[in-house]
C-alpha cells in the first residue's frame, strides 16, 4: 500500500493538471464525490453527523485487522468529493498512522480558495473527527 | 426616465474586476450593496480634512464635523419623510435598531402575557430580540403564517390581533424571498386595537418609496450598507412621543443632560439614544449615498430592478430542474431558487467559479426555510447597477449547472 505521502503527492499532481480553472476543479471534486462508497442508510442518524460543517456530513468507522475503515457521506456533492479525497489518503491504515498524518495536500492544492473559508473550517472538523476515531481505536487496542 | 446603467456602473470601482478569471457579476445585493466612488471619497475626505469629535468641540473642525453629521440626519429624515430629524437615531444597523426597541420600549411597555406578533418571513434579527424579551417578561410571541408562495395570510394576522397585542414587528420586504408585505394594511389593523408597529425596512428602503408619515408606522429600522452606504451604520426612526416615553438604551456620554453621583437626567431625543462617540465618518458618508439614490430617483431604480427581476424569471424558469422559491405577486428584486437534486451550497460554489456572486443557505431565516421544507436556497438579488447582460450570464451558468443532475 502506498504511503500517506505518496497518495497526497498523487492528489496534488492530479489537481495540477486542472490548473487554475476553478470550474473544472469543482466539477472534478464533484465527480470524485460520486465515486464514494455507499453509506449504510441506518447509520444516517444525528449522532453520526460531524459538528462544525455547514453541510451535513455523516462519518462512521470500524476496525479490521488493526486498521480503520471509514465510511462517510454528505448532502452536498462538493463535500462528498472532499471526503473522498480524505478517505483515499487515510482509509485502511493503523490508528497511529492516521493520528500522525500531516495532511499537506490540503494547502498544496489550494483548498482554501477552492471551497472558501467557511467550508475550510468544516473540512478541518472532518479531519479532526477522523483523527478522534483513530485515537479511540488506538486506546481500545491498547487496553 | 430610463437610467444610463453603463454610466452608473462607472461610479462603482469594485464592479470592475475579475474573480476566478471571469468578470465579476455581483448579485448579492440583499446582503450588501457596493459603494459608489462618492461615498468612498466622503469617507476619505472626512478623515483627511474634518476628523474631530462632534457636538461639544469648541473649534472649527468639530463644528464642521457636527454640521455634516447633522446634515445626514436631515437627509435621512427627508429620505423617509419623517416629521422631524429628532426622530432619526443612528445605530450600528437594523439589528441594533430592533434590539434598541426591544430593550427600551419592550422592557417598559411589554409585560407578562402581553403579545408580540411577527411573521414567518422574519430574519433572525426580528425574531431573537423578541424571544429574549418574551423570556424575560413572560410575554408571548405570535407568528403570522404564510402561503406556499411566500405571502402572509392577512386573515390569520387579523385573528392573532387582540387587546393583549402590544407590538407588531414585521418585515417590509423579505430578504430570503423578496415578498413585499401589505404593511399599510397591517399597520392600520394593528393601530385599531392600539398596538404599535415596527417595520424592518432593511430590504425595502433601497427599492421602495418610504413615507413613514403616510405608512404611520411607529418604528422603522434599516441599514446604510444596503443603501449603497457604509457598513456598521443603521437607522431607527421612531415617532417623537414614543421615543420620548422610552427609557435610554446605553448609558454614557452624549446621552445625558446632567450627571451627579446621586442622579442623572437624560438628553433629549435623538441624543438620548446615541451614547458615546458615534460612527461619525460613516454617518457623514451616508449622506452621499442618499444623494446618489436621490439623483437617480427611486421610481427609476424600481423600474430598472423590476425589469431585471422579470427578465430573470423569464430566462430561468425554462431551465430544466429550476425551482423558484417565493413567487409572491409583489416582490423586490430577489430571485430565490433551488436546482432539483442539487444542494444550494454546491450551486453557489459553481456560480462563484463563473464569477457570479450569490448567497446560498438559510439567509438567517431558518423558521421560514423549515416552513417551506427547505434546507436553504440560492439567492440572486439585484441592484441598480446590474444589467440584462448579467442576467443572461446568470441564466447560462445556472443552465450549465442544472444539466449536471437534470439531463
Amino acid at each position: 500500500m502506498s504511503s500517506i505521502q505518496d497518495i497526497q503527492d498523487e492528489i496534488v499532481s492530479e489537481f495540477e493538471i486542472l490548473g487554475d480553472d476553478k470550474e473544472s476543479t469543482i466539477f472534478y471534486i464533484m465527480e470524485l464525490g460520486a465515486s464514494l462508497a455507499p453509506f449504510p442508510e441506518n447509520e444516517r442518524k444525528e449522532e453520526n453527523i460531524i459538528k462544525g460543517c455547514q453541510s451535513k456530513v455523516w462519518l462512521i468507522a470500524d476496525e479490521q485487522d488493526g486498521k480503520i475503515n471509514y465510511k462517510a457521506d454528505s448532502n452536498t456533492d462538493i463535500t462528498k468529493g472532499l471526503i473522498s479525497l480524505l478517505l483515499r489518503v487515510l482509509n485502511n491504515r493503523k490508528p497511529e498512522e492516521i493520528m500522525k498524518a500531516e495532511l499537506d495536500f490540503v494547502s498544496r492544492i489550494g483548498m482554501g480558495s477552492i471551497i472558501g473559508s467557511q467550508r475550510s473550517n468544516g473540512f478541518a472538523s472532518m479531519i479532526k473527527q477522523i483523527k478522534l476515531y483513530a485515537l479511540a481505536f488506538q486506546t481500545k487496542q491498547n487496553v | 426616465m430610463s437610467l444610463n446603467i453603463d454610466q452608473i456602473r462607472g461610479l462603482f470601482p469594485v464592479l470592475h474586476q475579475e474573480v476566478h478569471g471571469k468578470p465579476l457579476i455581483y448579485l448579492d445585493n440583499a446582503a450588501t450593496t457596493q459603494k459608489p466612488q462618492s461615498v468612498l471619497d466622503a469617507l476619505s475626505t472626512y478623515y483627511s480634512q474634518d476628523n474631530s469629535n462632534i457636538h461639544r468641540g469648541a473649534h472649527a473642525l468639530a463644528d464642521r464635523a457636527t454640521r455634516y453629521y447633522e446634515a445626514t440626519r436631515e437627509a435621512v429624515r427627508e429620505f423617509i419623510n419623517a416629521k422631524e430629524s429628532a426622530e432619526i437615531i443612528f445605530t450600528k444597523g437594523t439589528t441594533e435598531s430592533i434590539n434598541l426597541v426591544a430593550q427600551t420600549f419592550g422592557r417598559k411597555f411589554i409585560g407578562k402575557d402581553d403579545e408580540i406578533i411577527i411573521s414567518t418571513l422574519e430574519h433572525h434579527s426580528n425574531i431573537v430580540p423578541w424571544q429574549m424579551l418574551c423570556e424575560e417578561k413572560g410575554a408571548v410571541l405570535k407568528i403570522i403564517p404564510i402561503t406556499e408562495s411566500g405571502e402572509i395570510i392577512f386573515e390569520e394576522f387579523q385573528k392573532l390581533l387582540s387587546p393583549k397585542t402590544k407590538l407588531v414587528s414585521i418585515v417590509h420586504a423579505s430578504n430570503a424571498l423578496g415578498t413585499i408585505n401589505p404593511v399599510k394594511k397591517i399597520i392600520d389593523a394593528a393601530h385599531q386595537i392600539g398596538a404599535k408597529v415596527l417595520l424592518d425596512g432593511a430590504q425595502s428602503t433601497s427599492h421602495l418609496e418610504i413615507d413613514v408619515q403616510d405608512l404611520d408606522c411607529d418604528f422603522l429600522a434599516f441599514s446604510a450598507h444596503k443603501l449603497y452606504g457604509p457598513t456598521g451604520l443603521g437607522v431607527l426612526y421612531g415617532k417623537r412621543e414614543i421615543l420620548e416615553a422610552m427609557p435610554p438604551f446605553l448609558g454614557g456620554g452624549e446621552m445625558i443632560k446632567e450627571v451627579t453621583f446621586e442622579k442623572t437626567t437624560y438628553n433629549d431625543i435623538p441624543f438620548k439614544f446615541e451614547a458615546g462617540t458615534p460612527n461619525i465618518a460613516d454617518v457623514i458618508a451616508f449622506k452621499t449615498s442618499l444623494d446618489f439614490i436621490k439623483s437617480l430617483g427611486k421610481k427609476n431604480i424600481k423600474m430598472h430592478e423590476d425589469d431585471l427581476l422579470s427578465y430573470s424569471n423569464e430566462l430561468l424558469t425554462s431551465i430544466k430542474g429550476f425551482i423558484p422559491v417565493g413567487t409572491a405577486k409583489e416582490k423586490v428584486c430577489v430571485l430565490s431558487f433551488n436546482i432539483k437534486d442539487m444542494h444550494p451550497f454546491d450551486v453557489g460554489v459553481m456560480l462563484d467559479a463563473n464569477g457570479i456572486a450569490v448567497r446560498t443557505g438559510h439567509h438567517c431565516t431558518q423558521p421560514l426555510m423549515k416552513r417551506l421544507g427547505l434546507e436553504g436556497t440560492v439567492r440572486a438579488s439585484f441592484a441598480v447597477y446590474n444589467t440584462r447582460n448579467e442576467i443572461e450570464k446568470l441564466a447560462e451558468s445556472v443552465a450549465k449547472i442544472a444539466r449536471i443532475k437534470n439531463k
